[in-house]
């Protein structure tokens, strides 16, 4: 099922979470609303369940406008970031509980009912937990067990809230596998919120970065993290370092120098330089660089990561070098960002 | 008898560290001071209570509480508690779903407003009736002009013991649904359930225990109020007399052993709820208690 949230806006008590916000969601894509906190993720993960209604705008499954359809009648399964189980309810009456609760013809005999549970169980790879109740089961099973309760109802649009975000890290990686495993195999439209940009990146066809309402950037993890088109963007995914630097005729400059690199396309005036710790061509001579003393050094996993002071304002950037190079231990360290990007001053 | 109102706060303490450990002679003190305190102001009565009850032997005992007077002091009580416990349920539930669940204006002052009949001595409950229901107050005339009778009656006996219990079911559902949020309300609704169904599926099963112990507590109040039921009664012999003030009347006339058989049939009903108030503590003491803010 197709969903797409056209020019949306959501006002709590006047405030503003949703500023005008559009996303088309295609059918069957696994797609990640990736934030920090305030961002207005989950508020519009709850609009498009039906949990919320917009203040403004428009909410579409398929053709039809779903925006004054109630959560029962847009029929989508929502798994909630502490699970939401019935703790007086075995696992087998958690899942079966959206087919119970139907109303004539629709609904599937009991015998039916304890049938599908058990399907769904083997699905979430929890067979014979039926008569277990929800205290019993670890965090990573209760979230599985709220998945399968949600899948029960062949939702049109599967829609998870920080799914992993109550587990601990090795449980997340496994689930967030097992989750791509079964939306694979189940083809289920699926939106799914979390502020754990490699969660995101890793699991999602396509990622929506937002920030304070908007959306800034959707797109694949590749175009996310290689192009992303605002300095939110990069700063909010993976590692970035910034200055504050000139363009003039074409090239870049910091300070009184320039820094060897070229940017022919870029408007002069004042601007910010991003680009990537990891991603940086060390120099021994500097007629065209970016030079700094070594003011922090600390050792992360493989590599180890160097906080530089530049010029006179003391302007401190992160770049990232090999574990023994012999620059870690030199005051002074001379380089030139391989990829980088450039945002006007603000 | 003993005091509904008077609850346990058991806080939870994995250990006790020996800093905050007093000597122990200091413990000895402190809790023989207890023991002595509940033995002279609690035990002591109730023991008395019995003794006196069957001072002059079980015949007369029985013969006191089959007189027809007391029978029906008996009958009004339960009818009395069979009324009021069941409309506080619902008036419970429901203002501790809208508290709980709802954000809207007032809210702070329905809270309050709940707390009330806790602060208010139960002899004002009562008198305010009076001065609504009766001949010379507010409604007095427009409700006599139509042959309805509140006050010195039996209506006017329940709607005081309505007021003075409320708070019970309600204070006790409030704090734990507000722990409990909405997430599993939401759930329901996502899996199509309605309003009702989400109700009776989801939310009362989730508060059953604290809802049985209000209910307790409401039920032993109901039964044992004495303020605000006697100033609206009336004291009629066998129509507006409940068990309380079938005690005062009976002691009044110098009839210890009746007095005292009706007065142990109220000790009894308050045993039996404070066993039943520790079972559940016991078993699901969990659920009920960990929600009181401690």
């Amino acid at each position: 099922m197709e969903v797409r949230v056209a020019n949306v806006r959501k006002e709590f008590d006047r405030f503003p979470a949703l500023h005008d916000v559009s996303l088309d969601i295609k059918s069957g894509e696994l797609i990640a609303l990736l934030g920090p906190s305030g961002s207005g993720k989950t508020t519009l993960l709850r609009l498009i369940a039906g949990l919320e209604r917009p203040t403004r705008g428009k909410i579409f499954f398929g053709d039809e406008d779903a925006s004054h359809k109630s959560i029962q009648e847009r029929n989508v399964g929502f798994v909630f970031q502490h699970y939401a189980l019935f703790r007086h309810m075995t696992v087998a009456d958690n899942i079966g509980f959206g087919l119970k609760v139907r109303h004539g013809p629709s609904r599937p005999p009991a015998q039916e009912i304890r049938r599908r549970a058990s399907e769904l169980l083997d699905l979430v790879q929890l067979s014979g937990l039926e008569k277990r109740y929800p205290a019993q089961l670890s965090g990573g099973q209760r979230q599985r067990v709220a998945l399968a309760r949600a899948m029960a109802i062949e939702p049109k649009v599967l829609l998870l809230d920080e799914p992993f975000g109550a587990l601990d890290a090795q449980v997340r990686r496994e689930l967030r596998r097992w989750l791509r495993e079964i939306h694979d195999a189940t083809g289920h439209t699926t939106v799914f919120v979390t502020h754990d940009q490699e969660e995101a990146l890793e699991l999602a066809d396509r990622v929506v970065v937002m920030s304070q309402g908007r959306i800034e950037q959707v797109g694949t993890a590749d175009d996310i993290y290689d192009t992303p088109n605002s300095p939110f963007v990069y700063g909010f995914i993976g590692e970035s370092s910034s200055l504050p630097v000139k363009v003039e005729n074409g090239e870049i400059w910091l300070a009184d120098r320039p820094i060897g690199i070229a940017a022919p396309n870029e408007p002069s005036g004042d601007a910010t330089l991003y680009f990537r710790p990891h991603d940086v061509e060390l120099l021994d001579g500097c007629s065209g660089c970016i030079a700094g003393t070594v003011a922090a050094s600390r050792r992360v996993a493989g590599t180890r990561r160097v906080e530089l002071e530049i010029g006179g304002e003391r302007q401190r950037v992160e770049i990232e070098l090999p574990v023994d190079h012999p620059a870690a231990q030199k005051s002074r360290v001379a380089f030139r960002p391989g990829r980088w990007k450039l945002f006007p001053a603000a | 008898m003993a005091d509904p109102e008077i609850k346990s706060y058991e806080p939870h303490h994995e250990s006790q560290s020996a800093a905050v450990t007093e000597s122990r002679p200091a413990r000895l003190a402190l809790m023989a001071v207890a023991f002595a305190f509940l033995g002279i102001f609690l035990l002591l009565p109730l023991i008395i209570v019995f003794n006196e009850a069957f001072a002059k032997g079980i015949g007369a005992y029985t013969e006191a509480l089959g007189s027809a007077d007391t029978r029906s002091a008996i009958r009004l009580t339960l009818l009395v508690a069979a009324i009021s416990v069941p409309l506080n349920i619902v008036f419970g539930i429901s203002a501790a779903w809208a508290i709980a669940k709802f954000e809207f204006k007032g809210k702070a002052f329905l809270t309050t407003l709940i707390d009330l009949p806790f602060s208010v001595s139960p002899v004002i409950s009562g008198l305010v009736y009076v001065l609504l229901f009766g001949a010379q107050g507010l409604l007095g005339t427009w409700l006599k002009a139509r042959g309805i009778v509140i006050l010195f009656a039996v209506p006017g006996i329940v709607l005081a013991t309505i007021f003075v219990t409320f708070p019970f079911v309600a204070r006790e559902l409030i704090p734990l649904m507000q722990e409990q949020g909405n997430g599993d309300e939401e759930a329901a609704l996502s899996l199509g359930a309605n309003g009702w169904q989400t109700f009776w599926y989801v939310t009362l099963p989730n508060v059953k225990w604290g809802l049985l112990y209000g209910v307790l507590l409401c039920n032993a109040r109901a039964m044992g109020e004495f303020g605000a039921v006697s100033v609206v009664s009336g004291h009629i012999r066998g129509l507006t007399n409940t068990m309380p003030l079938h005690v005062e009347i009976l002691y009044n006339e110098y009839n210890a052993v009746g007095a005292f058989a009706v007065a142990s049939l109220l000790a009894g009903l308050a045993l039996v709820t404070l066993v039943l108030k520790t079972l559940l503590e016991m078993r699901y003491g969990a659920e009920i208690a960990a929600t009181r803010g401690h």
